[in-house]
């Protein structure tokens, strides 16, 4: 195991100018100016890593924690597929896909402490699960029977939000509330996290979000999975320095990770989300993470991107190199790989069974929950449709 | 405690009487801090209530409707300035795909307790984008309701009947209406108040009935007042809220009168005026001796200020269209 050393730092103080990265692009898969990572491709682990500013990332977890993150991974990777299953066989209306983005996810997802929020756009279903909410949740919401429909302050988790980017303001809104509440400034304070991707990083909004948080000093990691790609347009259309750096301009630390190792998403998230309910404010991390799949069930991306890509990317799976990781340690082996991939799978067949089950709403119900008070104009709506309804009673119709 | 104040005065002093009665209500907007908003509304409010529940924020719309939505989830009750109306679309999105939405997206799980003010109108000798009727955007929006008050008294227990609301509100202020002065009986319990959705008939007539709200409630009234002289008795409704609309006080009124006249300042084009005139024609067919006639701003960008008055609705124009229904 060595020690790395990344060149991507965290600011204030400024980070040094990214070198051109030749040395970052072996074995760790890194962009120029390099990530934090923990976890190479190959499995190999990397004890810490001290980002340009001094601060030193490390995990220290036992063996079941590991092995409960590898579980994590394996499930919400094969819910996730199950999904795409139910889609083509014209289950779910459509389907976003996180396949690739486990890392990111369920590394961030289970950074969060109980108390703390998460607002996500409509792919974070690997934070979901590590939130412990049902995985059927969000389906309602695919299968097009509602439009998400929980509780966000039950779940600790607010809304899939599918406005690209108009989440992080609600987030940055809810944190200054947390600071309101005087919840801020102890190691059991609250903590508020934002999930994005790149292509949101040019939304005004996010900016906007940026600014606001960093004048109010809120408690909140904006946490921008950087996929590669905005449905078809690459990262190069939406930025031309690397995302992390945004954040300098903005006053507060931005650090990139390899958003395909769940270490080193863990770590920075986890210390991330302590400076914020610590009272230190906000910060930005970048997950360089790759969409293995479409953008959504939707979409074909064969039309804008290469296999050879794809390709290169499969060697960076975030859950091959974690497998590897525990094989080689022998912190886990064929038995517990194979007892994951069948509790996984048990989960799967559970989901599709749910998913299967969901009634469609009844249609005069679409009339309810359009304000808290009510309204007589939608009320005399649906008096009148349900009359219109009732006339057809007896009929064909 | 009846005191005669200022509309603007009003809205201060309700906005303080509801940052006293709940803690959870925060102002905020840019410069209604210190400064007490560019109308003064806020005035005073930042001194006595503190930077946390007065808010001077970032000079960014969409950043205080978002936020808002994000303190809303927390459980606060946040009350929004846009300095102008012809500054609120860069907040647009957030309000129309955010506000309206999130109780109706979440089953009725989340409340978004927000209100969105609004000084709106002409006739003060602005600059482009000070002087805009953007009320039918934001009235076409299910999920929002939307109202405006036309004097004092209405100024002071609407903006607390609107923030003690869970509904999200736009509330539109008459920004020329700011400096006229009425009775006011501060203090008042709010549960006995006139209902928030109710319009209201400030005049009463047996001829024609006059449809106003906002800013163009005094001059309806002016109207009224001229008529009478030629011996027509107008009947004045002032609509208070837009979305929902209050149609059986306006049924109930152009029954009698037969006669119905929509004044407003926004461009006629698919404004509120032609969903009153549909709604009219439906409920009222039989009883109309005239159709129901509009008097609005043009179709054209708000003018240059030195023509603004040739633009604006005014009593000439509203007597006008008396006169045509009449002759019909």
């Amino acid at each position: 195991m060595a020690n790395g050393v990344s060149e991507v730092g965290a600011v204030p103080p400024p980070t040094p100018a990214p070198s051109d990265g030749a040395e970052d692009q072996g074995t760790s898969g890194a962009p120029a100016g390099g990530f934090v990572q923990l976890l190479t491709p190959d499995g190999e682990r990397i004890d810490s890593v001290t980002t340009a500013d001094g601060t030193t990332y490390s995990v220290d977890f036992t063996d079941d924690e590991y092995r409960g993150l590898y579980r994590d991974l394996v499930t919400v990777r094969r819910l996730d597929a199950e999904a795409t299953a139910l889609q083509r066989q014209g289950e779910l209306g459509i389907w976003a896909s996180l396949l690739g983005q486990e890392a990111a996810q369920v590394g961030s997802g289970r950074a969060l402490r109980k108390q703390d929020m998460a607002f996500p756009t409509y792919r974070e279903h690997g934070v979901l699960y590590t939130r412990g909410i049902d995985p059927i949740m969000p389906f309602g919401l695919f299968r097009g029977v509602d439009q998400g429909g929980w509780d966000a302050n039950e779940h600790r988790f607010n809304g899939y939000t599918i406005v690209i980017g108009s989440q992080t303001l609600h987030a940055t809104g809810y944190a200054m509330g947390v600071t309101m509440d005087g919840k801020t400034g102890t190691p059991d304070g609250e903590a508020v996290i934002a999930y994005f991707g790149d292509g949101a990083t040019s939304q005004g909004e996010v900016n906007e979000a940026f600014v606001w948080s960093g004048v109010f000093n809120a408690p909140i990691v904006f946490f921008c999975q950087n996929n590669q790609y905005a449905i078809s347009e690459p990262l190069e259309r939406q930025t031309r320095i690397p995302l992390y750096r945004r954040a300098a301009g903005f006053g507060f630390p931005g650090v990139r990770i390899d958003g395909n190792d769940v270490l080193a998403s863990y770590a920075v998230t986890r210390a991330a989300l302590d400076n914020a309910r610590n009272g230190q404010g906000p910060t930005l991390i970048e997950a360089y993470t790759y969409r293995m799949g479409a953008h959504t069930s939707s979409d074909d991306p064969t039309r804008y991107r290469i296999a050879s890509e794809v390709e290169s990317w499969k060697a960076k799976d975030p859950i091959s190199r974690f497998k590897a990781f525990l094989a080689k340690q022998q912190i886990a082996g064929d038995d517990f790989f194979g007892e994951v991939d069948e509790s996984a799978k048990n989960l799967a067949l559970e989901l599709r069974e749910k998913v299967l089950q969901m009634p469609d709403p009844q249609p005069v119900s679409m009339f309810e929950n359009v304000y808290p008070h009510g309204s007589p104009e939608v009320d005399a709506q649906r008096a009148r449709f349900a009359e219109y309804h009732a006339s057809f009673e007896g009929s064909d119709h | 405690m009846v005191e005669t104040i200022t509309l603007g005065k009003a809205l201060n002093h309700g906005l303080r009487r509801s940052l006293e009665g709940n803690s959870k209500v925060v102002v905020m907007g840019e410069d209604v801090g210190k400064l007490g908003g560019v109308f003064r509304i806020t005035d005073g409010l930042q001194k006595d209530f503190g930077e946390d529940r007065v808010i001077d924020t970032p000079l960014a719309e969409a950043g205080i409707i978002g936020t808002a939505v994000g303190l809303a989830i927390r459980g606060y009750r946040p009350v929004c300035e846009i300095q102008f109306d012809g500054f609120v679309f860069p907040a647009y999105n957030q309000i129309v795909a955010q506000v309206a939405k999130m109780f109706y997206r979440s089953k009725g799980n989340v409340r978004l307790p927000i209100v969105i003010r609004i000084p709106f109108g002409g006739g003060i000798g602005a600059v482009e984008h000070h002087s805009e009727s953007p009320e039918a955007y934001f009235a076409h929006t299910p999920g929002l309701k939307v109202v405006t008050c036309s004097n004092p008294s209405d100024a002071y227990t609407m903006i607390q009947q609107a923030i003690a609301s869970d509904d999200p509100i736009v509330f539109f202020e008459p920004k020329r209406r700011y400096w006229e002065k009425g009775e006011v009986e501060l203090g008042a319990d709010l549960s006995g108040a006139y209902p928030l959705h109710s319009a209201r008939v400030v005049r009463e007539g047996t001829d024609a009935t006059v449809l106003a709200y906002g800013p163009m409630v005094r001059t309806a009234l002016d109207a009224a007042s001229a008529a009478a002289e030629d011996g027509r008795q107008l009947e004045v409704i002032d609509l208070r809220t837009i979305s929902p609309v209050d149609y059986e006080t306006i049924y109930a009124s152009v029954r009698r009168t037969g006669r119905a006249i929509v004044v407003h300042e926004a461009p006629g084009n698919i404004g509120l005026g032609a969903e009153l005139a549909a709604r009219i024609s439906e409920h009222c067919f039989y009883s109309l001796e005239a159709p129901v006639l509009r008097v609005t701003g043009y179709d054209i960008p708000y003018p240059a200020a030195r023509v603004e008055e040739e633009y604006l609705p005014d009593l000439d124009r509203v007597l006008d269209a008396v006169d045509r229904s009449f002759g019909w």
